[in-house]
């Protein structure tokens, strides 16, 4: 499967590496909710909460798995991209075949590219320096991310630029969520319209719990 | 009526195509787009031009030949209807139409708006049948098929095969055509038989005539004459993972 080229198994790869990586935006958000604890308590916590993560061997086994989702996930954009490029020939002079899907639908590729984009800033402050950066302490002597995370919420750039992303993943997982399920070949009527309500539910409830975060942070957390 | 046509001009699928300008004067509102055309067509032979070729054979919305781009969206503005069931009321007087073929590598151009759309064929002939002996045809009713099963299957099997899925696809993909014939065929007992074989050798030609994937924008079903729904995809989808993953 891995190496097949065919494109329904490369679909098929894009649906199954993508809901895993919808399932971890809720156990990432979970998460990060405990940011928005009264400051001091936050800090020991999350600072606590993250150590957790980094000590546990299987939270480390998901980790790899996640990464190796993240990267089939974009190659296989990228190689059905290429495909479907090639297939389209010489474009139309004049095109309005926009009139008959959504606009999000139509652009993943462009939405996906302003996440991984998002996703190499994102590593490198966060996920890096916590990993390989020097990194001060808190009073249990745990590093303090949660520091790390405040400051850089201060910078109201820094704060539009997740909101943008964000909106780009919440369009992204709009047509994904349900599209995937299609793709993985679910084709009953009533349960296409079920899965088609709860990722429409589930895309905004990730939108809006993601951006919550850096918007509570920069109003409330001054330092 | 009067109608400014910009109509895409290709001698033969090596050569260069580009639009060429031509104004219709005293267009009957009732008339189809096609005899529009025809229209533009004798007056074309009369001046001892070339008229411009298109696909066309039943223009009673039945028979698939039909289908151009019409401002750039398959078989024009209207939603579910074939270029020939089109009608010059859906334009107004004075109005600038853009015709061009549909496009895709898949369907290179023989002429004009004329594409050639055998790839279609050949994913049929790789397994839109049901094999069966030769003979006197069999008592109808040893097979019993419910009514609904009938028309579910019949639903997929409304395709025409005109090819303004594949027209109207981001990806030139020819998900819903293939699937439909996979879907009907699954649907009823004779065909399903065959269901697993069928699924893959359909899928890896449609793959073979360099048709590009399905992402379920829908706008196939949106533009498709026949309301074939893309839940169909979903269907293929379904039976193809399953041949493989039952493969011995």
């Amino acid at each position: 499967m891995i190496f097949n080229k065919n494109t329904l198994t490369r679909k098929n790869l894009m649906a199954l590496t993508g809901l895993f990586l919808s399932f971890f935006l809720i156990i990432h958000l979970a998460g990060n909710l405990q940011l928005l604890l009264p400051a001091e308590e936050a800090q020991l916590q999350y600072n606590s909460y993250s150590r957790l993560l980094g000590g546990n061997i299987f939270v480390k086994f998901v980790a790899y798995v996640l990464y190796a989702c993240i990267i089939v996930h974009t190659i296989d954009a990228i190689y059905l991209g290429i495909k479907s490029k090639r297939a389209n020939g010489p474009s139309y002079a004049r095109d309005r075949r926009g009139r008959a899907s959504k606009w999000y639908s139509r652009h993943m590729m462009a939405l996906g590219i302003i996440i991984f984009v998002f996703l190499v800033i994102h590593f490198k402050d966060f996920w890096y320096s916590y990993k390989f950066g020097e990194m001060p302490l808190d009073i249990n002597g745990n590093k303090d991310l949660y520091t790390l995370v405040v400051v850089a919420f201060q910078e109201l750039w820094y704060v539009i630029l997740y909101i943008v992303a964000i909106i780009a993943l919440g369009y992204h997982l709009l047509h994904g969520v349900f599209s995937a399920h299609r793709t993985l070949g679910l084709y009953h009527p009533l349960y296409t319209k079920i899965v088609k309500i709860l990722g429409i539910i589930f895309a905004v409830v990730m939108t809006f719990g993601y951006i919550l975060i850096p918007v509570y942070i920069y109003l409330t957390q001054q330092l | 009526m009067k109608i400014y046509l910009k109509i895409w001009r290709q001698k033969n699928s090596q050569s260069k195509g580009g639009f060429v300008d031509y104004t219709l004067t005293e267009v009957s509102k009732d008339m189809s787009f096609l005899e529009m055309l025809d229209m533009l067509n004798i007056q074309l032979v009369k001046k001892g031009e070339r008229p411009v070729e298109f696909d066309h054979d039943c223009r009673e919305g039945i028979c698939g030949q039909c289908g151009v781009m019409i401002n750039g969206i398959a078989h024009g503005p209207l939603k579910h209807t074939t270029t020939c069931q089109l009608h010059m009321r859906s334009f107004e007087d004075g109005d600038t139409i853009y015709v061009e073929p549909f496009k895709a590598t898949a369907f290179p151009i023989v002429r004009d708006l004329k594409v050639n759309r055998s790839s279609l064929d050949h994913i049929i002939a790789s397994g839109g049948y049901v094999s069966v002996d030769t003979g006197q045809a069999p008592e109808a009713n040893s097979i019993p098929v419910t009514h609904e099963q009938a028309e579910a299957a019949f639903d997929s099997a409304a395709c025409i095969g005109c090819g303004a899925c594949v027209a109207s696809c981001k990806n030139s993909s020819a998900a819903l055509f293939t699937s439909a014939k996979i879907s009907q065929l699954a649907q009823l007992p004779q065909g399903n038989k065959e269901t697993p074989q069928r699924v893959v050798s359909m899928v890896n030609q449609m793959e073979e005539e360099g048709f590009g994937h399905c992402s379920f924008t829908e706008a196939c079903q949106v533009e498709c004459p026949e309301d074939i729904s893309v839940l169909n995809i979903a269907r293929m989808n379904y039976e193809y993972n399953r041949s493989r993953l039952l493969k011995k």
